[in-house]
């Protein structure tokens, strides 16, 4: 009768990206061997010294166990089940963007992603990544002009070898945690970026990242170099089709920047959630982290996390710089079964070190969204300044919402502040807006977009509306 | 235009309203007044759709509509508004983008195209000068952290960006000093003409003198016990509501 039951009164939304593409692919068979791990590296024809990397990687995750402290639950994952290599089969490789298969290119005309040139207007450079391999770049040519390298990682381990052996792994080291050791060993492609001394970049530069064979795992690994005074946006999203059974994501994000750098790293992450009973979706295990590596550097992330079954992650700053800045925005959404435990860590180690974290979490349906944030502050770091919000925003009564702020603070002069709310959308509200002529629907996503409003002010325009849609569609029927 | 029939309403096995007959023309305002726990918030509810007041009895019709079977938003979309007596906040939300989100809803209910950006623009820049209210008041998140004016006042500016045929005011007075009182009231008499009407549900008198009732109403106990023309205002706080509840045992 009330409104509130009507709030718990959930149906299966549209994941309107659930659709498979019918192409051939190359692939590995299923299971992880140091034997797969050569085949990997074999097929990329990659010199000697990445594979040893790739072999060292994989001897360290073989002693390694599986993390179990997130507020998350999934059955055991049976590493020995997953494909780890799996490449659409292009008749040629192409050497530009017109010979890409017309199939491929539909499937990212599908998704609202064109590879020509001439036809994206928002100037935005697009490296495509479909399963494990990326199959085209755009803008390669306007951004060589200004020196900047955007390319997959594939082709730069061939054609910058001493910049990918200068950056790789040392922010998020091989040995780093059970998921980042997986995927330096087994990781296939994704994107490199690096920004020259003194270049602002002009476009957003936007990985589009696409799982589609089944029962495979996606493993890429994205490196940014931000060189002294540069600038750079970069914008990741991705989905993948609807299955059944659940896929394995894991990827490896490093950041660096240098001194005066600034690096904004956005993401819209929309991976198959699962069906309303919480059937299949994407396992979703990402170790992101930037590095302030320079004076007065800065790093910011954003992130729309509305996909996956189970997310687990949590992109960090590392400021190490004196007066350096990491920031932190995050909208978590989840809805039906979906978990997530997600949210960041700031080590302060320069002097005069600020961090922001904003983070919004909305739970609907039978969901549970924890944030967990470390803040640290090492002795040396004086003046270290952190402010901490998280929100936390309830559709019905059999969701959770967790805060688990974690703050250590070795240094005096450090100010630490963390502030917490939770809230639910009140049948006032909606009565409110209903009385003005605005349906529940309407209502919900209003409500929804002014609690988030703080995050998606901070994404590129471009992307704020296409994440204000996502936020709508991916809580379509969890009120009304 | 508005015509309520022996209109019998309660919340959770309990009964609130017991019977209300009303009959509102167009071009007329009518007051409803009565001591506090008599029934007219939530007759004001129940005439704007709130689900969790259940119809018991009875007939509600806005231009020989039958509102009962409408839901809150088609009401809205009929012409009816309440300014509520505690309006809601909702965080983040701008109050410009929630009344162009309603003014464009309304629209489509009645099979209009939407306003566009400038049209919009435009409509708020006059409605804004005709209610002397402060541009940057509309910037804000919706009512978080207005004073009680200020949300009395954008309620009446949210009437007049909506243009409703019947208007509800509940206790718009209430929590406001005299100055206030007088733009609040300033406001809804601008927007009075002969296709509209206007009921003023209060607690005092003093709105009165500033928005003159056609017809006062005293609701008691979920009944309408009393009706006369505005001096029934001015005999009522005189002689407080003790009186009414005199002459109705002497009734009896
Ligand atoms: N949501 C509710 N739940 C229970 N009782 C209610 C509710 N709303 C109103 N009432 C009761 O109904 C009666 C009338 O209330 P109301 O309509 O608010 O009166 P008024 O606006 O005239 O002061 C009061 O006794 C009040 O306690
Ligand atoms: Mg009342």
């Amino acid at each position: 009768m009330n409104e509130m039951s009507a709030i718990e009164k959930t149906v299966l939304n549209d994941y309107k990206y659930g659709f498979v593409t019918n192409i051939e692919a190359d692939e590995a068979p299923k299971g992880l061997t140091e034997d797969i791990v050569r085949f990997i590296s074999s097929k990329k024809n990659e010199p000697e010294w990445m594979l040893e990397w790739r072999l060292k990687a994989y001897r360290h995750w073989l002693k390694m166990e599986e993390p179990k402290w997130a507020n998350i639950k999934y059955p055991p994952i049976n590493y020995q089940d997953i494909i780890y290599y799996s490449a659409p089969k292009q008749k040629i490789k192409p050497k530009s963007l017109d010979e890409i298969d017309p199939e491929l290119r539909r499937t990212f005309e599908k998704l609202g992603i064109s590879l020509d040139e001439q036809k994206r207007l928002t100037g935005v450079a697009v490296d495509a990544v479909i399963d494990s391999v990326s199959i085209g770049t755009t803008f390669k040519e306007q951004l060589a002009e200004l020196g900047i390298i955007f390319c997959s990682m594939s082709e730069a381990i061939q054609e910058h070898p001493e910049l990918i052996k200068k950056f790789l792994g040392t922010v998020v080291p091989i040995t780093d945690n059970y998921f980042s050791a997986l995927n330096a060993a087994v990781f296939s492609d994704g994107s490199f970026c690096y920004i020259p001394k003194g270049v602002r970049c002009p476009m957003e530069l936007s990985t589009y990242f696409r799982i589609n064979a089944e029962n495979t795992g996606q493993f890429e690994r994205t490196l940014i170099v931000a060189e002294e005074g540069s600038y750079v946006s970069y914008l990741e999203g991705c989905t993948a089709p609807m299955r059944d059974k659940n896929q394995l994501h894991a990827a490896v994000v490093e950041l660096i920047a240098a001194e005066n750098a600034e690096i904004k790293y956005s993401t819209v992450q929309n991976w198959y959630p699962g069906d309303k009973d919480g059937k299949g979706g994407i396992y979703n295990f990402v170790t992101k982290r930037g590095i302030c590596q320079g004076n007065n550097s800065k790093i910011s992330w954003t992130q729309v996390e509305t996909g996956s079954a189970v997310t687990w992650k949590y992109p960090s700053v590392i400021l190490k710089g004196d007066n350096s800045t990491g920031e932190f925005y995050s909208i978590a959404v989840t809805n039906h079964h979906q978990q997530a435990d997600t949210g960041t860590k700031m080590m302060h180690i320069g002097k005069n070190t600020k961090s922001r974290i904003v983070s919004k979490g909305i739970s609907a349906g039978v969901s549970n969204n924890s944030y967990r944030g470390l803040v640290h502050v090492n002795k040396k770091a004086e003046n270290a300044r952190n402010f901490s919000q998280c929100d936390s925003l309830l559709l019905g009564d059999k969701c959770g919402a967790h805060t688990f702020p974690y703050i250590e603070v070795k240094n005096n002069s450090a100010i630490v502040e963390h502030e917490a709310t939770t809230s639910k959308i009140g049948e006032d509200q909606i009565f409110y807006c209903n009385q003005r002529g605005i349906d529940t629907e309407t209502a919900v996503a209003l409500i929804i977009n002014g609690f988030a409003r703080e995050v998606m002010n901070q994404l590129p325009m471009e992307f704020a509306v296409e994440a204000q849609k996502l936020l709508a569609v991916s809580l379509e029927g969890s009120v009304g | 235009m508005l015509s309520i029939q022996n209109l019998h309403a309660g919340i959770e096995e309990k009964k609130i309203l017991k019977g209300i007959n009303l009959e509102i023309k167009a071009g007329e305002v009518h007051a409803i007044m009565g001591p506090n726990g008599s029934g007219k918030s939530t007759l004001a509810s129940v005439l704007a759709g709130r689900k969790e007041y259940e119809v018991l009895e009875g007939s509600v019709t806005l231009d020989g509509k039958n509102l009962l079977e409408l839901s809150p938003e088609e009401r809205a979309g009929e012409g009816l508004f309440l300014a509520f007596q505690y309006p809601i906040e909702i965080p983040g939300l701008t109050t410009t983008n929630f009344i162009k989100t309603a003014v464009n809803e309304v629209r489509k209910y009645r099979g209009e195209e939407p306003l566009d950006a400038v049209a919009f623009l435009k409509m708020m820049k006059e409605k804004m000068a005709l209610m002397e209210i402060d541009q940057r008041l509309l910037s804000r998140s919706l009512n978080e952290g207005f004073s009680g004016g200020e949300k009395k006042r954008n309620e009446i500016f949210q009437m007049a960006m909506l243009q409703p045929k019947l208007a509800i005011l509940d206790e718009t007075d209430s929590g406001l000093d005299i100055d206030a009182i007088r733009i609040v009231a300033n406001g809804v008499n601008k927007l009075r003409n002969k296709d509209n009407a206007v009921l003023v549900v209060t607690h005092y008198q003093r709105l009165l003198d500033y928005i003159v009732p056609d017809f006062v109403h005293v609701l008691y106990n979920g009944r309408i016990v009393k009706s006369g023309p505005k001096e029934l205002a001015l005999e009522l706080e005189e002689r407080g509501y003790d009186f009414i509840k005199n002459e109705l045992k002497e009734a009896v």
